[in-house]
């Protein structure tokens, strides 16, 4: 792995308007990133840890910092920083090929031929084991399936960093540790730099190179940064015994459960 | 002993397997019955409670014209009107053969005698107003979708722009056709203005004041889709950094396509609607002069030929709707949608 740092989110604060005045939601947030590095941001519903990830990918503007990729600033979005969204956002009216198709036109036209395309597509596809449904429509795949589109989309756009918004979210447990596993399997080939937003804890041990905890909003930041040394390639069965991840785990938890339990859960 | 028991129990399985099959047969059948009970007797049941009540109601109504007509003097009158119309044909067909051989003896006698070649003058019939009335239509209607789609799309688009026009479709959208019918037929006559015109002025009249009212639901519908595309979707497009063409063509008219044809058929009712007012008032030709003319003509047939008319314009607004829906449902991505 290399260790350059490659994506640098700096003293980044941001406020929204309300009509009660503005809203500080994110305050000095501070992180650099180094390439290959799985970085999971992990923290209550509502801290911001969405926010964070917009404000990489471009979405949202920071109202003071910023954010440096490669040592340039980024404030507009841009494939060089896909997102893999919470809810697939897949167009529904394109086949799972065809919604990739638009990402590769996108970034490598006039870099490829077509044929190049057509197989970078057809790889990427079956990268995600989706090479056998590659002309269904999103309506006619499981969500499972649609995320797995969707992971593939973003990786068809090779991008310098991977975002993802909680983007197993909203799959049953096991259909998420399939996927799980799935990721854990294409990181090992093509070592993205990632960001990942989850509120699974155990995901976040399973995947991560670092975890970074987040306090609770308003004027979120970051709580803590965990180092998880586990040895790679992991496997989520042989670590349910393992001493160092169990313990990781417990201190996710605390952070999360003692130091920054939510406030109308304390009451 | 043993082998013939097993045979009997091998024979019990296979008879009470095929005692079976028999029964799903039936529920099959009672199934089908049913859905063409829902489907074909409820609609008819209804349809004949809705004549009887006609006849009943009809028959205790009398005008200067006679007695309301019933459903059976309709019915008689719909087809003299189809009668008449195939007449009207055969004379037509009668006059240009007579045209013609008149021309071919003329030529006969002199090679360089100019002949004339006259188009037949019969009155239109109730068919020919039909035809008249739909393409007007059709013609107001694509005009105003041609415009109303990119401005609804635009609007949607745009907040400023949407500021900017919503007043304006605010105050014009229940504007009645009449009130515009005058103004348009004054426009048009200083307007158009040839020697030889490729459509009668009446036409254009009707089917301007076509497009006049049927610009605004799909306008109005066609903004509102735009506006309201998934916010996740809009976001991909950012994050792809899809140019202006590529995110109105794979993002924003798919998404859009249900409210846009929402907005298209409410278009086309009303278009038809305020056709016939405006052929009444106008006198121009097509269902609404024919309904007009049977009125001012006042014979005991006239209420019964109305009738005719009234069903005729219906019927064709139905099939109008119908079309539509059958579009939307070839241009709409997602097959599955129930459409009403």
């Amino acid at each position: 792995m290399m260790n350059k740092k490659q994506l640098e989110i700096s003293h980044v604060s941001i406020e929204f308007a309300t009509p009660g005045g503005p809203f500080k939601a994110l305050d000095n947030v501070d992180l650099s990133i180094k390439e290959g590095e799985f970085v999971s941001l992990i923290g209550h519903s509502g801290c911001g840890k969405s926010t964070v990830l917009n404000i990489v990918a471009g979405l949202y503007q920071a109202t003071s910092g910023g954010v440096i990729l490669d040592g340039r600033e980024v404030d507009e979005p841009g494939p060089d920083r896909a997102v893999v969204f919470q809810n697939h956002s897949l167009l529904p009216w394109l086949s799972a090929y065809e919604n990739v198709e638009l990402a590769v036109k996108q970034v490598f036209s006039g870099k490829k031929t077509k044929a190049e395309m057509k197989q970078w597509i057809e790889h990427n596809l079956s990268l995600v084991q989706m090479d056998h449904a590659m002309h269904k429509k999103p309506s006619e795949i499981s969500g499972g399936m649609k995320q797995r589109v969707g992971i593939a989309r973003a990786l068809a756009m090779e991008p310098k960093v991977l975002l993802m918004d909680e983007p197993f979210g909203a799959l049953d447990a096991l259909t998420r540790a399939h996927m799980q596993d799935s990721l854990i399997e294409i990181q090992s080939r093509l070592n993205n730099t990632v960001i990942m937003i989850t509120h699974d804890v155990d995901e976040a041990v399973l995947l991560s190179d670092r975890i970074v905890m987040m306090t609770n909003g308003p004027a979120a930041s970051i709580g803590e940064i965990l180092d998880v040394d586990l040895p790679r390639p992991r496997n989520r069965v042989e670590l349910a015994d393992n001493k160092s991840y169990n313990h990781i785990r417990a201190q996710v938890l605390k952070f999360l459960y003692e130091r920054q339990r939510k406030p109308e859960e304390a009451a | 002993m043993v082998n013939t028991e097993v045979f009997s129990n091998f024979k019990n399985t296979v008879t009470i397997k095929l005692s079976l099959l028999p029964k799903f047969t039936e529920i099959k059948w009672l199934d089908i019955f049913k859905k063409a009970v829902n489907s074909l007797a409820v609609p008819l049941i209804a349809l004949t409670v809705f004549l009887a009540l006609w006849a009943a109601g009809a028959a205790q109504i009398q005008t200067s014209l006679g007695q309301v007509p019933g459903p059976v003097q309709v019915w008689e009158q719909a087809k003299t009107l189809y009668s008449e119309h195939r007449e009207e044909r055969v004379k037509e067909a009668a006059f240009y053969q007579r045209q013609e051989q008149r021309n071919a003896r003329k030529l006969a006698k002199n090679p360089d005698a100019k002949v004339k070649i006259l188009s037949y003058t019969g009155k239109p019939t109730f068919i020919d107003q039909i035809a008249t009335s739909v393409f007007t239509v059709l013609v107001g209607f694509f005009i105003a979708s041609l415009i109303a789609i990119p401005v609804g799309i635009i609007s949607g688009l745009n907040e400023t722009i949407y500021k900017a026009l919503n007043p304006l479709i605010q105050i014009f959208k229940p504007v009645s056709p009449l009130a515009w019918l005058p103004i348009v037929t004054m426009i048009v006559s200083a307007l158009y203005v040839t020697d030889d015109p490729a459509f009668s002025k009446s036409f254009i009249t009707s089917a301007i004041t076509v497009t006049l009212c049927s610009l605004w639901p799909t306008i109005i519908n066609t903004t509102v889709g735009v506006s309201s595309i998934d916010k996740d979707l809009l976001n991909v497009s950012h994050v792809l950094r899809l140019n202006w063409m590529t995110h109105i063509t794979k993002i924003v008219i798919p998404s859009s396509i249900p409210m846009m044809f929402a907005g298209l058929r409410v278009s086309l009712g009303i278009g038809w609607m305020v056709l016939i007012a405006a052929e009444m008032l106008a006198q121009n030709p097509g269902l609404g002069k024919f309904v007009w003319d049977e009125f001012q003509n006042g014979s005991s047939n006239s209420m019964a030929r109305i009738m005719v008319a009234v069903f005729a314009i219906g019927l064709i607004g139905f099939a109008l709707d119908l079309a539509m829906l059958m579009l939307q449902r070839r241009v709409s991505w997602d097959k599955n949608a129930v459409l009403r």
